[in-house]
């Protein structure tokens, strides 16, 4: 029962919103109080799992076989642990970002929190119908998010990301679900898989390729089309997509499809892991060479989700304990290290209206702390010390190290030099001296000055995700202790 | 509970009467207002009777047959006036009457002359479905089956909204009848086969069902049969009657004639239980068959470039998986196709009230002339959205319980090469999402999208309360599953009886 209250919460928290619309003091409080109450409702779930309990609870009996059930284990509760406090922080950051736009606010506030309700959902399911019906939940929830500013860029950016979404999730993944029906006689995720242990023939490889490529919130090349799309949304609902919610519960729905739907043993006889770490791999190449290319934050940040997010499936897919490890708490790193760098983009464009990077020449002059937050956020994508970024790529490193995959080294290392580069390349920017008026006429590269000061809610909730970012790096003990419990 | 001969009138027989009963209580009354809400009151006390029956059903399902009502007809033939519903044709009942309210209410914004004989056309085509679904006697059946022409005749040919009506209406028809006499040649020979085996004849479903059919007699009568059912489903090659009908004809017939599958009903009803041993030798026929429908159905509708065609080769495809289901002769295959043969009965009319609305705004459904819908039309395209999630089966909706179980079903029976109908999964959000992107976002391309009215509320509630049964369904698909349970499983128990007489035979 009380599974249910990370679903519930939200969705009381989204009515609440929504009846208090005309007070925005009121709802705005309302909607904080959802966020900490939903981070209680998960850390009181906390000790049960650890102790090895795993409650359920049956919602509705849907179809014969397939009740629409929940399950708490520790991979669901580590990523609503996730998801719960960055909420609460996206929710005090778009108070600010969102400001004098009531009627949006609202809007924001209820449509996120339904969000947050199908994220516990997509973690607590305890089998892949479950999984399936919050998955699509969430992509219909969030496509009014993606074209919250109602420009004519955020209709077609948005219908982009519907079609993607929907097209993959009912061509491929819903099609994946069935035929993993039809060969094991069962939806269950279970520790260890539901396929045996030497399954045999094509069959079982077709089901994973299309679990693979239909699961596009995980965003494998080349189902990652919808996340540059969805970049006309507003910062807040950036953060939503790229930390919060919805690429998060792509990679833990792959995790659950390699772990619980054909279990390590089935993944290593069926060769699985090798293909997965040839997709992963490409993809992050791919996106780093796209990145750099880039001049839009915004977009570059896009591009460096997408290279991020076949991390965490490839330590996975390296089928050892490291690697593993290093995939899982990648998911937690990455959240808040990239929550950290959208916050800040955020900040710089309405503190100066600068988003595209030969705009932020003079930052560190203007804004130094805000070019603070920026570099430990990158310092984190990219693995230095002694952010959290650098305990996931030691793990990942081992891990393809124990498992002689010396290629998907290689391309670690040159991603990690591509990355670098790129986010160098906003710092150095930053720090090069502010354009002067005098520079000469028709200057391109000066900042618009139609910046208002940053208010304060948006500036505290960017510097503790920094400074979480930086605590998870020096004293990873605790959340590695989740985070093992959550591996084989 | 009054039910049964001898202690007062079944409900069910009033509810099979009850729409013939509004219809001539119509005849008398002047001015469009008072006929309206007349026919408005009366459609709903029907809906509401044909809920308490179904509930009372649903309460205790079991496989033998409830509400029976038997009265002497015609005793020479063994054909007696018999009605009763199971597990597989309860759910159709208030199916119907919604659709019947739907199609009676909607009257009072779209047509704009001759309400009356249009609404005893509709109320006659509901005692006539009704009747279809409830008859346990097969000349009952062919009756209802043949008064069904009628009023669908008049409607397409009086009220139609194309130029093509009149040409559409006789092709329906002209179809029909082909299939009629296919279908009365069948029953004779059922009656004749009782008389060799029993001396006397019936026509009576149940006396029918005890008797055994020779092998040879039972694979023509599975033909005679099919053809019909087929036709009327319809199932590829023998749809072309249905885009004409749907394009030609007014909302309210398109509603009812799209919604009720009661050709695929056919199949369930009396060809796989009457002939079961020749249902399991050519299953593979129809098996194949229905795979085309699903692939032609759907690549159609991919290409058409109206509105209404599209929404018929959808039908098209759809009607293919039900059929797939079926063949499949499990327990999954045919709930399946029950629950989806329902969720037709509510997303294909409501897409066809969206169309119906938008035609009557615009004059046309060509999805060139449309576009930019959403931004003029928010509640329009709200009911749109739901309507075509269910067609393209996303789970939460009705669409989803009965595409995936027909699948299962499949894939159990024939295995791999079933996969192919994984493709009305791709087709279905293909073509939904299509139109769904040209008509209601894009560039507006015509001036008379800017100026369209939404939706007012009487027009509303009728999409709403699809929409409500919809995700009613979606989510609580046991609503249908669980008092189907045991007719299906009673039907798949007599298909396995008699493929073990075939295997036995050879």
């Amino acid at each position: 029962m009380r599974l249910l209250l990370p679903l519930v919460i939200p969705l009381i928290g989204a009515a609440g919103v929504a009846l208090l619309h005309e007070r925005p003091r009121v709802r705005d409080w309302t909607a904080i109080l959802a966020g900490v109450a939903q981070i209680i409702a998960v850390v009181v779930l906390l000790p049960d799992v650890l102790d090895g309990h795993r409650a359920t609870f049956s919602i509705v009996p849907f179809l014969p076989d397939a009740p629409i059930a929940l399950r708490g284990d520790p991979l669901g509760i580590l990523l609503l642990l996730t998801a719960s406090p960055l909420w609460l922080l996206t929710t005090v950051y778009s108070m600010g970002y969102l400001r004098g736009s009531a009627a949006s606010l609202t809007r924001f506030h209820v449509l996120v929190a339904i969000t947050i309700a199908a994220t516990a959902g997509v973690a607590f399911s305890a089998n892949l119908i479950t999984l399936y019906l919050f998955y699509e939940a969430m992509t219909i929830v969030t496509y009014p998010l993606v074209t919250f500013t109602g420009t004519k860029e955020a209709a077609a950016g948005g219908r982009r990301y519907l079609s993607y979404q929907l097209g993959t999730g009912i061509a491929l993944f819903l099609p994946a679900v069935m035929l993993t029906y039809t060969q094991t006689g069962s939806f269950a995720l279970t520790p260890g898989g539901i396929f045996g242990a030497e399954p045999a023939g094509f069959l079982p490889i077709l089901t994973y390729l299309l679990f693979l490529f239909g699961i596009a919130k995980a965003a494998i090349v080349p189902a990652h089309t919808w996340l540059p799309s969805a970049m006309v949304a507003p910062v807040p609902v950036s953060a939503l997509l790229h930390s919060v919610a919805v690429v998060n519960v792509g990679v833990f729905t792959l995790f659950r499809v390699l772990l619980d739907v054909f279990g390590q043993d089935a993944v290593a006889s069926l060769g699985l892991g090798r293909l997965t770490l040839i997709a992963t791999s490409v993809t992050i190449l791919v996106a780093s060479l796209i990145a750099l290319r880039l001049e839009n934050l915004k977009e570059i940040l896009a591009y460096s989700t997408i290279g991020q997010l076949s991390y965490m499936i490839l330590g996975i897919a390296l089928l050892n304990e490291a690697g593993t490890i290093g995939g899982v708490l990648h998911l937690v790193g990455h959240s808040v290290s990239k929550i950290t760098l959208f916050f800040a983009v955020g900040a710089i464009a309405v503190g100066t209206g600068a988003t595209r990077l030969n705009e932020l020449r003079g930052l560190g002059q203007r804004m130094p702390l805000l070019l603070g937050v920026f570099a430990v956020g990158a310092a984190s994508i990219v693995g230095l010390p002694p952010t959290v970024g650098f305990v996931t790529k030691y793990f990942l490193f081992i891990g393809v190290a124990e498992a002689h995959q010396w290629l998907v080294l290689v391309v670690l290392a040159a991603s990690t030099l591509l990355s670098a580069t790129y986010y160098l390349r906003m710092v150095r920017t930053s720090l090069s001296p502010m354009p002067y008026a005098d520079d000469g006429p028709g200057e391109p590269t000066a900042p618009r000055r139609s910046g208002r000061p940053v208010p304060s809610e948006m500036l505290v909730p960017i510097v503790i995700t920094a400074v979480l970012t930086i605590v998870l790096g020096v004293v990873p003990g605790p959340i590695l202790t989740l985070v093992r419990a959550a591996t084989p | 509970m009054i039910q049964g001969a001898g202690d007062g009138i079944s409900l069910l027989a009033i509810l099979l009467v009850w729409p013939l009963l509004v219809a001539m209580a119509l005849v008398p009354l002047r001015g469009a207002r008072i006929i309206q809400r007349v026919a408005l009151i009366g459609t709903l006390i029907e809906l509401g009777l044909s809920l308490w029956i179904f509930v009372d059903f649903a309460a205790a399902p079991t496989a033998a047959f409830r509400f029976e009502e038997q009265l002497p007809w015609i005793d020479a033939i063994g054909a007696s006036i018999h009605i009763g519903i199971d597990g597989l044709s309860a759910p159709f009942l208030p199916l119907t009457a919604l659709l019947t309210v739907i199609a009676a209410a909607q009257t009072r914004t779209t047509v704009s002359h001759r309400q009356k004989p249009y609404l005893i056309s509709v109320l006659t085509f509901s005692t006539a479905t009704t009747g279809v679904f409830t008859a346990l006697d097969l000349g009952l059946f062919f009756v209802f089956w043949e008064l069904m022409l009628i009023p669908t005749f008049v409607l397409i040919k009086l009220w139609g909204t194309g130029p093509g009506r009149s040409h559409a209406a006789t092709k329906y028809v002209l179809a029909m009848l082909m299939g009629s006499m296919t279908l009365l040649a069948a029953f004779v020979l059922l009656s004749v086969n009782h008389r060799t085996v029993t001396g006397s004849l019936s026509f009576d479903y149940l006396a029918l069902l005890e008797v055994e059919v020779p092998a040879g007699l039972g694979t023509v009568l599975f033909f005679l049969m099919a053809f019909s059912f087929t036709l009327k489903a319809p199932l590829f090659p023998m749809h072309s009657w249905l885009p004409p009908a749907l394009q030609e004809g007014p909302i309210g017939i398109g509603i009812l004639l799209a919604g009720l599958k009661v050709g695929v009903y056919g199949f369930l009803r009396l060809i796989m239980p009457l002939t079961p041993g020749a249902f399991m030798q050519w299953k593979w026929l129809i098996a194949v068959l229905a795979v085309l429908a699903i692939l032609y159905g759907g690549l159609a509708a991919l290409a058409q470039p109206d509105l209404r065609r599209l929404i018929a080769f959808a039908g098209v495809s759809h009607v293919g998986l039900a059929l797939l289901g079926l063949s499949s002769g499990n327990v999954d295959g045919v709930s399946g196709a029950v629950f989806l043969l329902a969720n037709l009965g509510l997303t294909t009319p409501g897409l066809v009230l969206v169309a119906g609305f938008i035609h009557q705004r615009l004059g046309t459904t060509d999805l060139g002339a449309l576009g930019g819908l959403a931004a003029r039309a928010p509640a329009l395209t709200a009911f749109a959205l739901v309507f075509v999630f269910a067609e393209a089966a996303l789970p939460g909706t009705s669409g989803f319980p009965g595409e995936f179980l027909a699948m299962l079903g499949a894939f159990r029976e024939f295995g791999a090469p079933s996969l192919i109908a994984l493709a009305i999964v791709v087709l279905s959000a293909g073509y939904s999402l299509i139109w769904l992107q040209r008509a209601f976002y894009g560039p507006v391309t015509r001036d008379p999208v800017n100026h369209i009215a939404d939706l007012v509320s009487h027009e509303a509630s009728l999409a709403l309360a699809i929409a409500a049964a919809i995700v009613l369904l979606g989510v609580f698909p046991s609503i249908i599953l669980d008092p189907a349970q045991p007719s299906v499983a009673q039907l798949v128990e007599r298909l396995g009886t008699a493929a073990d007489g075939l295997a036995a035979r050879r």
